[in-house]
């Protein structure tokens, strides 16, 4: 399944160890999302202060919207800037 | 009676004791409104990510309401006419939250734990931000749009080591 797409190409290469990711969000002990949690936030934030996308960080798509509101809520309390010149 | 959160900031060149007593002003004015401040916290001067009415510092101050909403209404009036407080935002909450918040737990280490975050973010591209939970968790059921976004990641991360390599494409 996962071969369909995308695994005939990176096996022409070199195998590679491909280890699946799950939600850093679900699961037990997960953390909670919290817009007052900077230092939570800032690691879904790239480096220009844009919002790094769910297929990269492997967050579920309801967490997503959830991390999404609370990056917002910070970016309007100051606690994390809009955009990084 | 519904549960809020309100955070809001005062200007820099505000002192700290004013700012407590701007806080005890409002909790006055909520209480006389018929709701409760159940945790005020301050988070202390803090730097702004931005700059907000010229303002590059801040004072944080959280309150934790249970009130009215008339009261809260009251409340953003008083603080949108105030000169000093620079932004305010109240949001309705389903239940509080435990104990210190977030910020008041993260304040110790925090600006080294930021410098470093910032360094990963900055080498993200490259070895992505790996949120914990990662390596052990090899779920099969997992969904398949995660496997294709994975190898897609990867051969790019390939290519960018070593251009001799037959190019994307």
């Amino acid at each position: 399944m996962s071969d369909q797409n995308g695994g005939g190409r990176s096996s022409s290469r070199r195998p590679f160890f491909r280890r699946r990711k799950t939600c850093p969000f679900s699961g037990t002990n997960a953390p909670a999302i919290d817009y007052k949690d900077v230092k939570l936030l800032q690691r879904y934030v790239s480096e220009r202060g844009k919002i790094v996308p769910s297929r990269i960080t492997a967050v579920s798509a309801k967490k997503q919207r959830e991390l999404a509101r609370a990056i917002k809520r910070a970016r309007n309390l100051a606690l994390i800037p809009f955009l990084v010149q | 009676m519904s549960l809020y959160e309100s955070v809001f900031i005062v200007r820099q060149d505000v002192s700290a004791q004013h700012v407590e007593g701007l806080a005890e002003r409002y909790t006055e004015m909520i209480k006389e409104n018929g709701g409760e401040v159940s945790k005020t916290e301050y988070w202390g001067l803090k730097n702004l990510a931005y700059r907000v009415k010229k303002n590059r510092k801040g004072h944080y101050m959280m309150f934790n309401i249970d009130a009215p909403s008339a009261a809260v209404g009251e409340f953003e009036r008083n603080m949108r006419l105030s000169e000093d407080v620079l932004r305010y935002m109240t949001i309705r909450v389903d239940e509080f939250e435990e104990g210190p918040s977030a910020m008041m737990r993260n304040k110790g280490g925090r600006d080294e734990g930021r410098g470093d975050d910032r360094h990963r973010d900055r080498d993200r591209g490259r070895d992505r931000p790996a949120p914990r939970a990662t390596s052990e968790g090899d779920k099969p059921t997992e969904a398949k749009v995660d496997v294709k976004v994975e190898t897609k990641v990867e051969t790019k991360v390939e290519t960018a080591e070593s251009p001799t390599k037959e190019s994307e494409s």
